[in-house]
């Protein structure tokens, strides 16, 4: 290496115009760079870019694809979502790591290889599957996994991987992917074929008011779950002072179960820039971010492509659409591994370069957002809306779907399901009409909306999906018969420990305190008034909780609690002695035992 | 914007001025609502929830939240100080809380609230983390064992002492407090006399060689509840 780490850090650093705002930019390329960033990189990027040399540890230390230790060659990461688990990744990760010789969270003495897991990377509908460095594999079985360590020893490339390539955009040769695109169904507004241009050169030669207008008249709301009308969050971004707006297209999608981002960013990335660009002409923005989850980095190339194109073609730069003073761009900012960054205000402090904690509220982002200026955070599939219903007219759009829920949605269904994948719905549809439409009709439970949704009983599936309803981002995961739904609960909730960013109590402690007791039911050792405790703490981190993701983490406990309440009782048994049962004498004294090295005496009673 | 803004907590009413947040006006109008890691002298923080209100039927953090022309706030309900109790219970738990040996002990604000909220010992059950003590400043030490993450000392450092010598590294149960150093915090420019030195709630960040200077009966919360200054009516002006 004839490159000092010095000199590697200021090379990055220039390219980002020593910005410390570009932080992400900057730690991912010295990541990437030497496999991990040292102390001395730290030191390095904090001297560079002016500020202290904890903002940079923070940084590292808080997103899951960066680190200080540096890492193998090829980071190999296992997705351990809960789909992934049901469909052999047990298997699969067994199999990685006897061919390594390595366990999980562990280098290759050589240097070569790290084996990790990692939460849902949006392959739910071909699991188990994996990241190798940026190369996603799907349906992976002992064998595969086996096959690839042995080929990659062979050639370190893991784009070679990839032998038969899926479909659609998939086989493009800058996505070179052999991911499936797993389409069920194809509504009129997202997987319609769409003009480009159309929508937006519409859009401009109407007022930016009226196309806010526009929305409020199509009922537009936030598909990302919250369900936030569109029309009036732009109206209020429009209205706030600032010298700059900014929109912010939230492809961060981790809710563990959804994929169907991943099938638009692949398939529909017209759509959406023409949807970020109109969303801009409202608003009165001339730059759009587009933040893409670190797992979706194998399309990024593909997105850069379809920007240049745009650009070239006069959708994107001076003049857009040749409207006199309206300019816009868009650049893509790239995650790094953390759930809480689908929350808008964390997504803002990570593109901010700052870790991915939440910001208080208000000011809301459309006051008070990115760097402090008014901000519209808007989900993928809303902006795909967005430029549709400028093509198509509010009134075509608004007549779509149920009458309080305009529209359609997509849904990603996977788990035990005859047929996952995407599937464009008309809201109004009910969750038996879904399940029968993937061959589930034997579910036993349905997690709807992810992990920080509801898990559902056959009592609910005559329930309908829309907002005043089953309201979802669109994750739907279907649990056989067979299937434990408290185990289920339990990895969601190891999920939520792992992704809190740890700012406030209730989430970074609660959580961990909720998973304690449900496994100790699970073990055959809870008691009646352990229901209690779970609904009690629940509740708490429910209220207290600082943003969503605190606020929705205790669901997957409170709702089994709710909706599975026998599965419960079943297990808790009645404390018949009264002592407290939280006391293990065993397990009390076992480190006594190990230091005396010897058995403690109350072990012969 | 007109100068008083009418609210009420607990349906008494109080009047406050157009940017303060509802602690501020409460405590002007001398209503205690319990807090840990809000400071008058710092930007409001809001992590550790036990300010929590109902505005308008939803929660929010007293300490962020701005007071609203006729908001509906409330405090002292027999549900919110449930959610309070829980959330210092879990404070306790998650690190390691020795009062008896710890010199903060009687002017800890930790302490002090479970002595308000009557608690003896948490419900849930303690997680016994292994953590460390940084002591290699000649004058300040850090026991992050008793560290509740308030950002007291983050906030002091950077936008009173002008140092930003602290930060918070990791995330969830793993986020920690850290110092702009690999050497500890000798390695910082940090100074006794630093409000960072002396914001600390709790018995994290000590000075050395002044412990037990007043003896344990005398000390602040030996005498007076945590929050009595404010409901005596002697609550200072927000700022």
């Amino acid at each position: 290496m004839s490159e000092t780490v010095e000199m590697a850090v200021r090379r990055i650093c220039e390219a980002y115009g020593r910005d410390r705002t570009r932080m992400m930019d900057i730690v991912r390329d010295v990541q990437s760079r030497f496999g991990g960033v040292s102390g001395a990189a730290m030191d390095a990027i904090a001297r560079e870019v002016s500020t202290h040399r904890v903002e940079v540890e923070s940084v590292v230390s808080f997103y899951a694809f960066f680190s200080e230790r540096t890492k193998g060659k090829i980071v190999i990461r296992v997705c351990n979502d809960v789909i992934d688990q049901m469909n052999g990744m047990d298997r699969v990760a067994r199999a990685f790591s006897e061919e390594l010789g390595i366990g999980f969270g562990e280098t290759t003495a050589d240097g070569k290889f790290t084996l990790e897991y990692t939460p849902c990377i949006g392959m739910s509908d071909q699991a188990p599957a994996a990241l190798v460095n940026d190369v996603v594999v799907t349906n992976l079985t002992s064998d595969r996994a086996r096959a690839i360590v042995r080929r990659l020893r062979e050639n370190a490339d893991p784009d070679r991987l990839v032998e038969k390539l899926g479909d659609g955009n998939n086989a493009h040769h800058l996505v070179h992917a052999m991911v499936m695109n797993n389409i069920g169904t194809r509504g009129p507004v997202i997987f319609a074929p769409f003009p480009s241009g159309e929508a937006l050169r519409k859009a401009v030669a109407m007022t930016p008011t009226e196309v806010i207008r526009d929305m409020k008249t199509a009922r537009l709301r936030g598909r990302g779950g919250a369900g936030f009308p569109t029309g009036m969050k732009w109206e209020f971004c429009r209205a706030a002072p600032g010298k700059k707006r900014y929109v912010i297209c939230n492809a961060d999608e981790g809710e563990p179960g959804t994929f169907k981002d991943r099938v638009i960013l692949t398939e529909c990335p017209d759509l959406l820039f023409e949807g970020m660009t109109i969303a801009g002409y409202a608003i009165g923005s001339d730059t759009g971010i587009l933040y893409l989850r670190g797992e979706y980095a194998y399309l990024r190339a593909l997105l850069e492509h379809v920007l240049a194109e745009r650009r070239k073609s006069g959708l994107l730069g001076q003049n857009v659409c040749g409207k006199a003073g309206f300019h816009f761009d868009i650049r893509i900012q790239m995650g790094a591994g953390a759930y809480v960054c689908g929350e808008e205000t964390a997504l803002i402090s990570s593109c901010e370069g700052l870790r991915g904690d939440p910001k208080n509220r208000p000011p809301f982002p459309a006051q008070k957002g990115y760097l402090g200026l008014p901000t519209v955070v808007n989900n993928v599939e809303t902006l795909c809306c967005v430029a549709r219903i400028l093509e198509k007219g509010a009134g075509w759009f608004a007549q779509l779907g149920s009458k309080g829920s305009p529209g359609t949605k997509l849904l990603s269904i996977s788990g035990d399901c005859k047929s996952p994948g995407v599937y464009e719905v008309p809201f109004g549809i009910t969750l038996a009409d879904v399940l029968k439409m993937v061959g589930a009709e034997d579910a036993a439970a349905v997690q709807v909306g992810g992990p920080s949704g509801q898990m559902v009983g056959p009592k609910d599936f005559g329930r309908i999906i829309c907002y005043d309803d089953l309201a979802t981002g669109g994750s739907i995961m279907v649990f056989g018969p067979e299937r434990n739904v408290l185990k289920v609960a339990e990895q969601f909730l190891e999920f939520f420990i792992d992704e809190s960013c740890g700012y406030c109590t209730p989430c970074r402690v609660g959580n961990v305190l909720l998973k304690e007791r449900l496994s100790r039911i699970i073990a055959g050792k809870g008691e009646p008034a352990d229901l209690d405790y779970l609904q009690d703490l629940g509740e708490t981190i429910k209220t207290t909780s600082r943003c969503g993701l605190g606020q929705t983490s205790a669901n997957p406990v409170l709702t089994t609690l709710k909706n599975f309440r026998p599965v419960y009782e079943a297990l808790v048994r009645p404390n018949v002695d009264g002592l407290q049962p939280t006391f293990e004498l065993h397990a009390a004294v076992s480190d006594a035992e190990r230091i005396a090295g010897r058995a403690s005496l109350h072990q012969e009673y | 914007m007109s100068a008083t803004i009418t609210f009420t907590i607990d349906g008494v009413e109080i009047k406050g001025r157009p940017g303060q947040t509802i602690m501020q006006a409460a405590e002007e109008a001398g209503v205690y609502i319990p807090r840990l890691c809000h400071c008058k002298e710092l930007v409001p923080f809001g992590s550790c929830r036990v300010c929590t209100v109902m505005v308008n039927g939803r929660p929010q953090s007293a300490c962020t939240q701005p007071i609203a022309e006729g908001a509906v706030v409330e405090n002292n309900t027999a549900k919110l100080q449930h959610y309070r109790r829980n959330l210092i219970e879990m404070l306790f738990v998650e690190g390691n809380h020795f009062c008896p040996f710890c010199e903060k002990s009687g002017n800890c604000e930790l302490q002090a609230l479970a002595y308000r909220f009557g608690i003896l010992a948490p419900k849930y059950p303690y997680l016994f983390p292994n953590r460390e003590v940084d002591a290699s400043h000649k004058d300040i030490l850090i026991d992050h064992n008793r560290c509740v993450l308030c950002a007291r000392c983050v906030r002091a450092s950077r936008d009173l002492d002008g140092k930003g010598a602290f930060g918070f590294v990791g995330r969830g149960p793993h986020k920690k407090l850290a110092v702009d150093s690999d050497k500890g915090l000798g390695g910082t420019s940090v100074e006794a006399s630093d409000k960072a030195a002396s914001l600390c709630p709790v018995g994290s960040i000590l000075r050395k060689r002044v412990g037990y200077a007043i003896p344990i009966g005398q000390r602040l919360y030996d005498r007076k509840p945590i929050g009595s200054d404010i409901e005596g009516g002697n609550g200072s002006p927000g700022k």
